[in-house]
């Protein structure tokens, strides 16, 4: 078995550690019948040992693929957001230590495993590095990043827990609907993970030629059957699907066919879930978090971007900077990746200025982490997919 | 407004909440509270005793978070939309100018496009109203820290030993009670311990730690402000360099702005992975997304005019030969050679045979340098070609006059006068790539095209900073007054004891309760002390009751 063979597996272990130490938290959570977080039970210690045996197997897949390519795993879609996953659990692992919550565990496990699920529908074999990227500054900038934004992730999950429980599910209100709205999409990111394996498995390909911005011909292939079609496209593919719509060359409409996929998909797992279920995804969560230390959770959000805040700058501007010099002469050129890091850390910024002098504390607080948690995602996926830019890898 | 005078003989500024020296409740809405209020430790904020004049109400609009955190979420916001159509400076148009641009955006995103471009997000981080929130940024930093910090400086340093009553039994942390005599010596020597620097005063003690963190926002304000002076510096002359230089293979230039410097490009190559050997690995990564370049390289040499050179002098001293790499720039004296764009094969000199149109026979090849080309070609039998015009990028005929779109050959077209023994009158031919017109009749003789040679262009930049270390300097002091305010709390403790052995005991921090307490605890222990009482949970607990009977 190769070193790249080795690290494929070890990533296999960690996703199914994660994947049963959640349910494991799950019923450590409900089965807390005393309400007090420090006695976490025996259940919680099981579900942290397998989360711990999983966090370490996937720090196995980091360093196995670094040997493997020669290179930091942190160079392109899939390796970043599956280092993502893992610095989120290393985030909770952290404070699993120091405050013994295991319903922390029950939301950072399910997001990390569709995170991790998120990366392996980009192509994970081992690639060389373009020489912008050959620089030992690749190690340090975005390793500080990604560890800087699983901290902050932790932020947004105590912010989560702390919302379940606030937030009245049974009366009508903008909380009950933005709080059901954040679990809409993660069941979204779902159904792009259950849609993309679906036809990467069936191997479903249709090539087009079409129009681009240039006005030139350009050739496409579909992985998906094409709800939209490129600007002045030609089918090549027979018994293929045609698209229902042609968009402006401007439009990607292969990523926005694939957009379109996920919401079709993730909206029907969406409706199957409310059907079965009779009741909403935040209100199925209700129990789980009936015993839960509201100030507890306050104080774990507020800790953990007290401590990702300053990681974030060095890693997110500071190193940045200092390579964006080095690599592109210019520290800093508004490419929408760094605007974007700027916006995360503007965002950061607000949060302590309200929290501390305005005394935006709880719940303002709570949604506030939850919202940075949305721009960090914005950032890895929307710009880096959608916005091209010199950042973009997929 | 009048300074205030306390009972304890202290004198106030105007506007002062709580006696700097004493801590007595200077007002009447003070005096009702059931707890004072320690966020500045109740002093005299500019922004709170003065609103009269037009630079108080700046001076307070500035001071205020609220704004603060507007302009923040101002910049953030329109940072964002910025993102969303590339700016100006990434898009492609053939000639720079505001017409074509705002035609690109048209035609290229349609509505959207023209009111971004109307609204001038099309270069929106350059633009009068972006700039002008970042100022404004720049002005909140100054004021609401001056505001906040002179004050705070004041109070902290003015404090004294002994405390008011009425300011001891407001604290947060209470406790008072009877406790042995010893028990002041006792606590003074835990206090110490726990690495508290104390001071004593009659009856009474003063323990504090860490009072250093208070500085902490005002030290990364500080760092940021000298991070957007860095930024500004560099519209100053002579601080910021940014040159284009584009050099030919074998070619010879000045860098732009650095004077008495020049470099010589001996060769570019762009390298591509092979996937071969070491690369085996590579692919099934190559297969899928075809070519990965590996390196683009300029080897250069870099020449110095000596310092002693007199005027035209052409010496020159190599200083160093350096192959200049993406993440690897030239480095001298201040400045930064990038590698930053080529140009492949591009023509650099073209060779033609002068031949007889009817026999085929040539006369002998000529060879002309596409850069500097030579006025005449002469050949073995004394024939002459004459260069009469000579069009690099030949872009068609304007008014009968051939034209050039630029000055490099990329579609280079000649006006030559050919003289042979056969025709010394000359025949006239305009020559361009695979395509020959003869303006005056048909010729004799013809230019016929033998071959081409070409060579690569290496795009550089030459970049100098001198704001670099400024900027590097606003990021540390940042980082530090981060840590410094985050990390580390400021904790105090008032203690007095009467003689009949009552003891009066406040704590204070400006976060982290918990840590706070602990030491409390060790303290209380040790020495004796009467048990204390958080105010504020006391507070809140009774609150809550309240509300629970009324509901």
């Amino acid at each position: 078995m190769s070193l790249s063979d080795i690290s494929a597996n070890l990533l296999y272990v960690a996703f199914f550690s994660y994947l049963i130490a959640t349910f494991v938290f799950g019923g450590a959570v409900k089965g807390n019948k005393e309400g007090s977080f420090k006695s976490e039970g025996k259940w919680g210690t099981i579900a942290f040992v397998i989360t711990l045996f999983g966090f370490l197997t996937h720090l196995g897949y980091f360093f196995t693929r670094w040997g493997a390519t020669g290179h930091a795993p942190l160079s392109n879609m899939f390796e970043f957001t599956t280092a993502f996953g893992m610095t989120l659990v290393g985030g909770f692992i952290v404070i699993y230590f120091l405050y013994k919550t295991p319903v922390i565990g029950m939301i950072v496990l399910p997001v990390a495993l569709l995170i991790i699920a998120f990366a392996s529908m980009f192509p994970s074999e081992v690639s060389p590095l373009i020489p912008a990227l050959q620089s030992s500054w690749l190690a340090i900038h975005v390793s500080t990043v990604v560890i800087a934004e699983g901290i902050l992730a932790t932020s947004a999950a105590a912010g989560l827990v702390y919302l379940l429980k606030v937030v009245d599910m049974n009366k009508k209100s903008k909380q009950r609907f933005w709080l059901e709205a954040i679990m809409y999409s993660l069941v979204l990111v779902l159904g792009f993970v259950i849609v993309s394996s679906y036809f990467t498995a069936t191997g479903y390909e249709a090539e087009f030629t079409y129009v681009d911005v240039k006005g030139e011909n350009a050739a496409i292939t579909y992985n998906m059957p094409a709800i939209f079609g490129m600007n002045e496209y030609t089918q090549l593919t027979k018994n293929t699907f045609t698209p229902f719509i042609e968009t402006a060359a401007v439009v990607n409409a292969s990523k926005l066919t694939t957009v379109a996929w996920s919401l079709l998909v993730g909206s029907v797992l969406y409706a199957l879930i409310r059907l079965i279920a009779r009741k909403r995804i935040a209100a199925l969560l209700k129990p789980f978090v009936k015993n839960v230390n509201l100030q507890l959770m306050d104080e774990i959000g507020y800790r953990a971007i007290i401590i990702g805040f300053p990681v974030f700058t060095l890693g997110a501007l500071i190193f940045a900077m200092i390579w964006a010099q080095i690599a592109w002469s210019r520290f800093w050129g508004w490419d929408p990746k760094e605007v974007w890091a700027l916006v995360t850390w503007l965002f950061y910024a607000a949060y302590l200025h309200l929290r501390l002098g305005k005394g935006w504390q709880g719940e303002k607080s709570a949604w506030l982490g939850v919202i940075g948690f949305a721009i960090i995602m914005f950032n890895l996926i929307a710009v880096n997919l959608i916005i091209a830019g010199l950042h973009s890898y997929a | 407004m009048d300074k205030m005078q306390c009972t304890c003989g202290h004198v106030n500024p105007p506007g002062t909440v709580l006696c700097e020296s004493c801590g007595r409740s200077l007002t009447e809405v003070e005096q009702n509270k059931k707890l004072v209020d320690m966020r500045y430790e109740g002093t005299a904020r500019r922004s709170q005793t003065y609103n009269k004049s037009i630079i108080d109400k700046i001076w307070n609009f500035f001071s205020s978070v609220k704004v603060g955190v507007s302009i923040i979420v101002a910049l953030l916001v329109s940072a964002a939309v910025g993102t969303i159509l590339p700016q100006e400076q990434y898009v492609a148009v053939p000639v720079r100018s505001d017409a074509a641009l705002e035609a690109y955006y048209s035609d290229v995103y349609g509505s959207i496009g023209k009111v971004y471009y109307f609204l001038g997000f099309n270069d929106l981080y350059n633009s009068f109203w972006f700039i002008a929130l970042v100022g404004m940024l720049a002005i909140s930093l100054i004021v609401a820290s001056l505001d906040r910090f002179v004050p705070l400086y004041r109070s902290l340093k003015n404090q004294r030993v002994l405390r008011h009553s009425s300011f001891m039994n407001k604290q947060r942390i209470y406790a008072e009670g009877s406790a042995a005599p010893d028990s002041m010596e006792k606590a003074e020597a835990k206090l110490k311990e726990l690495k508290y620097k104390v001071s004593t005063d009659k009856n009474g003690l003063l323990a504090e730690k860490g009072r250093f963190s208070r500085w902490g926002p005002y030290v990364n304000h500080i760092g940021l402000i000298i991070f957007l002076f860095g930024v500004m510096l560099r519209m100053m002359p002579g601080f910021y360099v940014d040159e284009t230089l584009w050099i030919r293979e074998g070619e010879t230039r000045a860098i732009p702005e650095a004077p008495g410097y020049t470099l010589e490009n001996k060769g570019f190559d762009v390298e591509t992975y092979t996937g071969e050997n070491e690369e085996a690995k590579f692919g099934e990564a190559l297969d899928r997304v075809g070519t990965v370049v590996k390196n683009y390289q300029t080897d250069v040499v870099l020449y110095k005019k000596p310092e002693d050179a007199l005027p035209g002098e052409t010496n020159l001293e190599t200083v160093k030969e350096y192959p200049i790499r993406v993440n690897q720039p030239l480095k001298f004296d201040g400045y930064a050679v990038y590698q930053m764009d080529f140009k492949k094969d591009e023509l650099k000199t073209m060779t033609f045979a002068l031949t007889n149109k009817a026999t085929s026979e040539s006369l002998g090849n000529m060879t002309i340098d596409l850069i500097n080309p030579e006025k005449e070609y002469t050949f073995d039998d004394g024939s002459v070609v004459k260069l009469l015009g000579y069009y690099p990028d030949f872009s068609g005929f304007e008014n009968g006059e051939p034209q050039t779109k630029t000055p490099l050959p990329n579609n280079p077209g000649f006006l030559i006068e050919m003289k042979t023994p056969e025709t010394p009158n000359g025949e006239t031919s305009f020559i361009t790539i695979q395509n020959t017109v003869e303006p005056f009749g048909d010729n004799d003789y013809k230019l016929a095209f033998q071959s081409v040679e070409t060579r690569d262009v290496s795009g550089l930049t030459v970049r100098k900073d001198r704001t670099l270390p400024i900027l590097g300097l606003g990021g540390l002091i940042f980082m530090i007054g981060v840590a410094q305010g985050m990390y580390f709390n400021h904790r105090r403790f008032w203690i007095q004891q009467t003689a009949d052995g009552e003891i009066m005991l406040a704590g204070h921090t400006n976060k982290n309760w918990f840590g706070l307490k602990k030491d409390l605890d060790q303290v209380k222990e040790y020495a004796a002390l009467p048990a204390y009482t958080d105010q504020q949970e006391e507070i809140e607990k009774l609150e809550k009751e309240e509300a629970e009977l009324t509901s």
